[in-house]
Parts: structure tokens; sequence; C-alpha cells
């Protein structure tokens, strides 16, 4: 099907797109998750914004220890980055995992977060790696962090004038694993279920894990039961009673492609095998 | 309201009048008669209308022709140089990669682009690279056999 009219404009800076915003407009991005949305009608908007040329929005730069990404930097573009492979492989795995070549060439990363599809792959990996999201309207900047963005489905902090201008990510800790590990629905690629982890260990116990789902329920979220973890060796038991915990009283989606008590039994599978990869590369030498 | 963009369509500038919800699919088959460029979903999945933007695969049926303004588009018709076949396209037709051949515009789109970044990938990342192109003839086994055959022919 084919869109309902709308003008469109290319926007040739940030603060031109930050002043055209207003009612009934929408900005594109890479537009593949808008241009689905039109084509069926579900969204009508009468002005397109596009920013997914903006160089501002673009590129990958370093920042202390971390790195700071611009919200218009395709996944293409994320993986043929040296520094983010180097410093978040946990990143450029999941990247790979997101749509195929094609989506990978258009898609943005930042119109994934804002558009926060509750199974996308991106979500839970902000979470797990605290980063913090700078939100800019024509008035003034905000900084988010990742962990108070994810509202709902499709549901994000994001007003309606504002941007999501960059992604921010901090240093992670020496001896740190991370994983990802997730069930996609076969057609579309979308976690059914999926589980990302990050364990630091110091002197043989762990002292940091963070465990975060996509796919269950209706914004990505982070698991509190990972903190059992901390102080420990993190042997195999432990973990599983974690997993086990960590999807425990969850509300699951429940749909055509998967009940929520399965979607739950995928989830903590997915737990355990993210955790246990974590472990097993935090406690890699070197 | 219509407006006239200028992009560059396999090598030349083309200038075409368009509506800015127009998808560059349907721009590049209705009105600059290019139709290799295929159309088989409504849903981004199946990748039949894979064209180049910079050199870039993309699904052309999930891009406005607006959006491709200032760029250079390559369909499959800009793939050959003059009556030569690309050696991904020869490869197709040697290892008989292809039945009803509609997938085919698409598949090749998208190895070409695989190639391009690397040029001898092995089974497993050429499955993964054609991920996003559906065929509903072949079972995939001799459309990746022809890739690979491109991939030494280089
Ligand atoms: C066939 C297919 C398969 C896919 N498979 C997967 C998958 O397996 N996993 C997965 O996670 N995703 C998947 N996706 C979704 C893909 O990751 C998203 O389309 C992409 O990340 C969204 O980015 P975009 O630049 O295309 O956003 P757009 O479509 O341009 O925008 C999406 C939404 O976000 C808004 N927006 C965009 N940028 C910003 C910004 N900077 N600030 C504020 N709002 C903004 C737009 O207004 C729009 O509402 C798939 C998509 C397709 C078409
Ligand atoms: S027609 Fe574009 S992906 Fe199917
Ligand atoms: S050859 Fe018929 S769809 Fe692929």
């Amino acid at each position: 099907m084919i869109p309902t009219s709308f003008e469109y404009v290319r926007a040739k800076n940030l603060s031109d797109a930050l002043k055209a915003m207003g009612k009934n407009t929408k900005v594109i991005a890479g537009g593949h998750s808008l241009l689905p949305l039109l084509r069926f009608r579900l969204a009508q908007p009468d002005m397109l914004i596009d920013i997914g040329q903006l160089r501002e929005l673009k590129g990958i730069k370093r920042s202390g220890g971390g790195l700071k990404i611009g919200a218009a930097t395709t996944y293409r573009e994320l993986l043929e980055s040296k520094e983010l492979k180097a410093l978040y492989p946990l990143i450029a795995e999941v990247t790979e995992h997101i749509g195929d070549l094609q989506v990978r060439n258009a898609g943005t990363i930042g119109g994934g977060l804002a558009h926060a599809d509750p199974a996308a792959d991106m979500p839970p990996v902000m979470l797990v790696l605290d980063a913090t999201f700078v939100l800019q309207s024509k008035t003034g900047k905000r900084s988010v962090p990742a962990r108070k963005f994810f509202k709902g489905p499709f549901t994000t902090a994001l007003k309606p004038n504002e941007l999501l201008t960059e992604i921010q990510l901090p240093a992670l800790p020496k001896g740190v694993g991370t994983a990802y590990a997730s069930f996609e629905q076969a057609a579309s690629g979308y976690a059914l279920a999926g589980a990302v982890a990050l364990i630091a260990i110091a002197k043989g116990l762990i002292t940091r894990a963070d465990l975060a789902f996509t796919g269950l329920g209706d914004a990505p979220f982070l698991a509190p039961a990972a903190a059992k973890l901390v102080a420990t060796t993190g042997d195999a038991s432990l973990i599983d009673q974690v997993a086990q915990a960590a999807v425990a009283g969850v509300e699951a989606n429940d749909d055509v492609h998967a009940p929520a008590a399965y979607r739950l039994h995928l989830g903590r599978v997915a737990a355990r095998r993210a955790l246990t990869q974590a472990l097993a590369q935090a406690q890699r030498p070197g | 309201m219509k407006r006239t963009i200028t992009l560059t369509v396999n090598g030349a500038p083309r200038s075409v009048e368009v509506e800015p919800r127009a998808l560059l699919a349907l721009v590049l088959r209705d009105q600059l008669d290019l139709t290799g460029t295929h159309i088989g979903c409504d849903t981004s999945q199946c990748g039949a209308c894979t064209v180049h933007i910079d050199g870039r695969a993309v699904k052309s049926c999930t891009m406005l022709a607006v959006q491709a303004e200032g760029h250079a588009v390559t369909t499959i018709e800009g793939l050959a140089a003059k009556d030569r076949l690309h050696p991904l396209q020869q490869a197709f037709w040697d290892k008989h990669g292809l039945q009803c051949g509609f997938c085919t515009p698409g598949m090749i789109m998208t190895a070409a682009d695989l190639l391009a970044h690397n040029p001898k990938p092995s089974e497993a990342e050429i499955r993964h690279a054609l991920e996003g192109n559906l065929c509903r003839c072949t079972g995939y086994q001799n459309i990746v056999a022809a890739v690979q055959l491109a991939a030494g022919a280089r």
C-alpha cells in the first residue's frame, strides 16, 4: 500500500529540524520502522522531517573511556567502527542480529531506540550498559538515562517536540563480560524473548551483574534478581536460580507467536545462556 | 504536492516529478521504466526490490523517492558493463541460481553489496547476508553456489 499524502522536508541542520517539528509532523531517519507504518496507514502525518542525512547526528566519538554515538548513525556504520567493536563487542554482536543486511544499511540506532518496539534488540543493551540519551528540542537539551527512557510499547520519555540526538556510553569496568541470547520469531527476526547480560569480576568474585530482557513485556526491563550474583563466583546453579527469579511474576506478552508461559520459559533460558556466556567472557584472562 | 527531484540512476542524472509519499521502488518501475526492480511483498521482508543507494543495498519499497534525491541509485539494469554480464549475473546463470527469476534482481544486488565489502565470504557469511531476500523456488542452495562462484571469479 501507498502512504497517505504528506509534505517532506529534508532538514539542513539540527536546529532547522527542531524548529520544523510541530503538530502532526514526524521525523524520519532510516524510515525502516516508520515507512511500514505509513504504508499500512497506521500513521498519517502531515509532514515528514528527514533527519537521516544530518551530519550532526552521525558518527561515533571517543569520550573518556566511553563512546558517544550520533542518533542517526546506521547499524551498518556501527558495524564498520573498529572502536565500537573493541569497546562494546556486545553492541556489534547485537547489531548483527537486527533485521537483515538491507535493514542494517538503512536503519539507525536512534530511530530504533525512539521507536521502542517492545521486541527490539538494542533497548535492553542500553539498559545493561547504563547508557544516557541526549534529548533535544528547540528550547534546550536534557539527558535521560536509558533506564528511565522506555515507558511502554512504542512509548518513551521523548516529548513530541524532542529529538534523540546522542547516545552516551560510559566506560565499562575492567574484567567485564557481556552477552546476548535470544529466540527470534522466524519470519520477522524480532525477539520472542531476548536477554542481555553484563558481568564484571575482580579477584574471582562478581562485582557487577546486570541482566535485561526484551520481547517479554511491554517494554525492555532490568531484572533486579541479577544482584544476587554479586560477591559470588557465579556457579551454574546460582545462575539458573537467578534466571528463574528474573522472569518470575513477569506479565509476559501473549500472542500468536508465543503464549505467555512459553515466552517466560524462553526468557529464562535466554537469561541463563547470556549470564553463563558473560561470566565465561569475564573470566577469560587478559 | 508533486515536486521535481534529481538523482543519479545507473550512472545518468535523471529528473522525475514525484509526490513525497512515492516509494522509490514504484518510481523506478513506473516512471523510469526500470522494471527489473521487483516488488514481492508489502512488509519489507522479501528483498526483491533491493537496489543500491551510494553502493549500499537497500529495499527500495521501504524508501521514499524523495529520500534518494541527490544520491546515486543503481538497479539491476545498471550492473552489467555494456554487453558483458556482471560476474554475479553470469554466475547465477552458470550455477542455475534461479528458477522463476522473481527474486533474482534483489538477490544479486544484495550479493553485490556483500562482495564489494567482503570479497571472499564464507558460506555462512553469504547466507547471513542474504537473510533479507526470500526465494520461493530454488531452496537457496544454487544461489549460495552462484555467489561463491562469483567471489572466486573476481
Ligand atoms: C524487515 C525488517 C526487519 C527488522 N528486524 C528487526 C530486528 O530483528 N530487530 C530489531 O530490533 N529491529 C528490527 N527492525 C527495525 C529496525 O531496527 C528499525 O527500523 C530501525 O532501527 C529504526 O530506525 P530507523 O532509522 O529506520 O527509524 P525510522 O523508521 O526513521 O523512525 C522510527 C520512529 O522513530 C522516530 N525517530 C527516528 N529517529 C528519531 C530521533 N533521532 N529522535 C526522535 N525520534 C526519532 C520516527 O519519528 C519514527 O516514529 C526491522 C525492520 C524491518 C523493516
Ligand atoms: S518488495 Fe521490498 S522487501 Fe518485499
Ligand atoms: S527463483 Fe523464483 S523466487 Fe527465487
